[in-house]
């Protein structure tokens, strides 16, 4: 397995192929594309056209294919999303959800004009094709939200993405004032669907809307979901079984 | 010869450190608590190997905060570091300096659900099943987790602690 991180945009970068035929070029040039998605769409640097939004010195009129492409993706994820996904917070536009997955989904087409086996992964939002080195579906882990040095459950994947939404930093928790147990909170969101940009974006939605995401993800046809709570218990959409592999 | 300049770097490295190892402990362990405030009761620069690795990177970044600095001590009040980006929200910090001493550590952003209040649409909630979470030992390519949010957590506290040292 020919495997290269990176740090690019605040998170690590992984790229895996199985062999090194071309692997090499294809890897070099997905870093460089990530290199120049942060500088064109970072909030924290001050040239890109986010900053420049922001400040208002760059108007509609001016938008580039790409960022319209992009706000399209945006516009589109809020409505699927009853407006849980929006790039919009208290009139600030920050695009950081959608760039993730947008990004993640340009990377596998530069890495599908060399191989189609492969696997792209920006932050934990995974996207892969075709077969590992075993020549086997790709097997990805979903790590516990309370000790990172763990998974939870093994999905095994071909031409599927999935991404995790979710923090370990939580707010208040809310206490039932009858048994004085915490009540639900959830503390991580896992989708699988075929696309990255999708997993993404519905990850993203389904965890901000708390213990009713996942029945948002049971009810989305071609999505599956794994919801970690606060009571270390997980909820799973009734098509997940299939990706997932059993405890041996 | 270690300057005095070195020694309150390593001194702020100290801090940070430390608060970040309760951080990860918090995060690691606590998953499931209120995790709103951390609180440092000392500021004894006693390093150890690790926790002074810990605090390399973001020591080294808040290098300019060190060479400005003329003072010993950390001067008391309340900093407020830049929001940093953990991708799927901001992180930002306010650190208490009292005493000299970091004492406290507040989260003034930090990725959570939005307003709940938001309408969903008539989902009815279907049963479900549900199991207790439990290790998984099978060999894996990759794994699937929700984005660091310590690397902003550092970043932002480092820029709190550089402005108490102005």
């Amino acid at each position: 397995m020919i495997k290269q991180n990176r740090i690019i945009m605040g998170m690590p970068i992984t790229l895996m192929v199985p062999d090194s035929h071309g692997s090499h070029t294809a890897m070099a040039e997905v870093f460089e594309f990530f290199r120049r998605v942060d500088q064109t769409y970072s909030p924290f640097i001050e040239t890109s056209h986010v900053s420049k939004i922001n400040r208002q010195e760059l108007v509609e009129d001016d938008y580039s294919n790409e960022l319209r492409e992009i706000l399209d993706l945006a516009e589109q994820a809020k409505r699927d999303t009853d407006g849980y996904f929006d790039v919009w917070h208290d009139s600030v536009f920050d695009p950081s959800g959608i760039v993730k997955g947008w990004a993640i989904d340009r990377a596998a087409e530069i890495m599908r004009q060399y191989t189609n086996d492969f696997y792209v992964e920006a932050g934990g939002d995974i996207q892969v094709s075709g077969a590992n080195d075993q020549q086997q579906p790709w097997r990805i882990g979903v790590r516990n939200p309370f000790n990172r040095d763990e998974n939870i459950a093994v999905v095994s994947l071909d031409n599927h993405a999935i991404a995790t939404s979710g923090t370990a930093i939580r707010g208040q928790h809310i206490y039932d004032p009858v048994t004085s147990r915490p009540l639900t909170d959830i503390v991580s969101l896992s989708v699988i669907a075929p696309n990255i940009i999708d997993a993404d974006r519905m990850a993203t939605a389904a965890f901000a809307m708390g213990e009713r995401g996942i029945a948002f993800i049971e009810n989305l046809p071609g999505y599956e979901a794994y919801m970690v709570d606060a009571g270390r218990r997980a909820t799973l959409t009734s098509g997940w079984e299939r990706f997932q592999l059993q405890p041996a | 010869m270690i300057s005095k300049k070195t020694l309150v770097s390593l001194g702020a490295g100290a801090f940070i450190a430390l608060t970040f190892v309760i951080y990860s402990i918090h995060q690691r362990n606590e998953g499931n608590q209120a995790v709103s405030r951390v609180t440092a009761s000392t500021n004894t620069p006693s390093t150890t190997p690790q926790v002074h690795d810990a605090a390399q990177a973001p020591a080294a970044n808040a290098s300019q905060a060190g060479s400005a600095s003329s003072t010993a001590t950390l001067k008391d009040g309340s900093y407020t570091g830049k929001s940093y980006d953990a991708f799927y929200g901001y992180i930002q910090v306010k650190a208490t300096v009292s005493g000299g001493k970091l004492t406290d550590v507040q989260f003034l952003d930090y990725p959570q659900d939005r307003d709940n209040s938001i309408r969903i649409n008539q989902v009815a909630m279907p049963l479900l099943k549900q199991q207790a979470i439990q290790a998984q030992s099978a060999q894996v390519d990759g794994v699937s987790g929700a984005t660091d949010t310590s690397q902003a957590f550092v970043q932002s506290l480092s820029d709190a602690l550089a402005q108490a040292r102005a």
